[in-house]
């Protein structure tokens, strides 16, 4: 039997006191930092809506009527697929740029429609008025009607749909 | 200041005394098949932890339960670390839990005065067996869904009342998203209700009665 050591400085029991809470720690550390990861990450995915959306050929749109186009995308968060349905009225005049609206009313999200004898696109919930390039004749919505950036690739039209 | 508040606390609940009793009480010279116990101790409250946590994304319909896990595997950061814990460690448990027991059997350390120890650790293993049971069929997938279609066909076999049982695991004659619902409250709340009170006797018992030595020849 050999001679027992003792340590002038750490006995035996704070030894193990010592490697216990250190390892302990550490274990603690390898499953905790990620649990952080786990929770957050879904909250700073990807975001699908930011897109270049076709809307064909220019040259369907007819000349100084603001004409409809709707689209639908799907979007998926966690397992989940949804779809959300866009509607863009597209402005096409003589010697100007192509302007794209957004249908959706700026007072409260309803869809507007666009009246031809009136000239001018009617949101029927709050009854609100805007003119033929968007601007608020009357009624509660707080700004024009949105637009969007378009581009044109040859005669294809093009606009940028972002959310957020 | 820390130990300022120790002291006050301890004043009122004796944390001393309980650490005393828990931690520094008196135990023959044992070997490393006595850890067993702790380690299955361990593997139960991370597999509650990472349970936990898995259920931040798990859905248990059959339209999403197989969807969400493959989000939690693809989806989410450390998701495949979280339910590798969760797969892996409920194999460990079951191995170690019944190491455990083996050890308990050969040294003889069920007999008096721990019967009921072995009681409660016999409760304490169906349920291990239950929650890996149950938590089988959670992830929706061919494997887990026939897994389940034939333990439960399995557990219709019981003469008499075989059927009763199947269509009570079942929630009906088919494997459907009853069973799915209901698997899944057994798995998170009903089974680890149960092998909470019961750990908790079980420990409370070998703090009381001490552990018991390896037997020489003369026991």
């Amino acid at each position: 039997m050999t001679k027992k050591y003792r340590s002038p400085v750490l006995d035996r029991r704070n030894f193990v006191k010592i490697v216990t809470s250190a390892l302990g720690s550490l274990m603690a550390a390898i499953i905790g930092l990620p649990v952080i990861q786990y929770f957050i990450s879904p909250a700073f995915g990807k975001e699908a809506g930011d897109d270049w959306i076709s809307l064909g050929s220019l040259d369907d749109y007819p000349l100084n009527t603001p004409t409809l186009f709707n689209f639908t995308l799907t979007k998926i968060n966690g397992w989940e697929k949804s779809s959300q349905s866009y509607g863009v009225f597209v402005l096409r005049e003589e010697g100007q740029d192509v302007i794209v609206f957004s249908d959706v009313c700026t007072h409260l999200s309803c869809r507007v429609n666009w009246d031809e004898e009136k000239d001018g696109y009617y949101c029927p919930c709050h009854a609100a008025w805007f003119a033929k390039n968007g601007e608020v004749v009357s009624g509660p919505p707080p700004r024009p009607l949105d637009r969007y950036e378009t581009k044109l690739e040859g005669d294809q039209l093009f606009i940028h749909l972002r959310e957020g | 200041m820390a130990q300022n508040i120790f002291n006050w606390l301890d004043e009122r609940l004796d944390l001393q005394g309980i650490y005393n009793t828990v931690l520094d009480r008196k135990v023959p010279k044992v070997n490393w098949w006595f850890t067993l116990g702790s380690a299955s101790l361990f593997l139960g409250v991370m597999q509650g932890i990472t349970g936990i946590l898995l259920s931040v994304y798990y859905v248990p319909t059959p339209d999403h339960a197989y969807d969400s896990i493959t989000y939690i595997m693809t989806g989410v950061k450390y998701g495949w670390l979280i339910r590798g814990m969760h797969h892996w460690g409920a194999s460990l448990l079951i191995l170690t839990a019944f190491i455990h027991m083996l050890r308990v059997f050969f040294y003889g350390a069920y007999k008096y005065p721990r019967e009921f120890t072995w009681i409660t650790g016999v409760v304490l293993l169906i349920s291990a067996l239950g929650m890996g049971f149950t938590g089988y069929l959670l992830p929706w997938n061919q494997r887990s869904y026939w897994a389940t279609t034939v333990g439960t066909e399995i557990a219709g076999t019981v003469p008499g009342i075989g059927d009763f049982i199947l269509r009570v695991l079942r929630g009906g004659t088919d494997l459907s998203a009853v069973t799915l619902s209901r698997f899944f409250s057994l798995h998170i709340w009903i089974i680890p209700l149960i092998v909470m009170a019961t750990v908790a006797i079980h420990l409370y018992l070998v703090i009381r009665l001490g552990i018991s030595n390896i037997p020489d020849q003369d026991s």
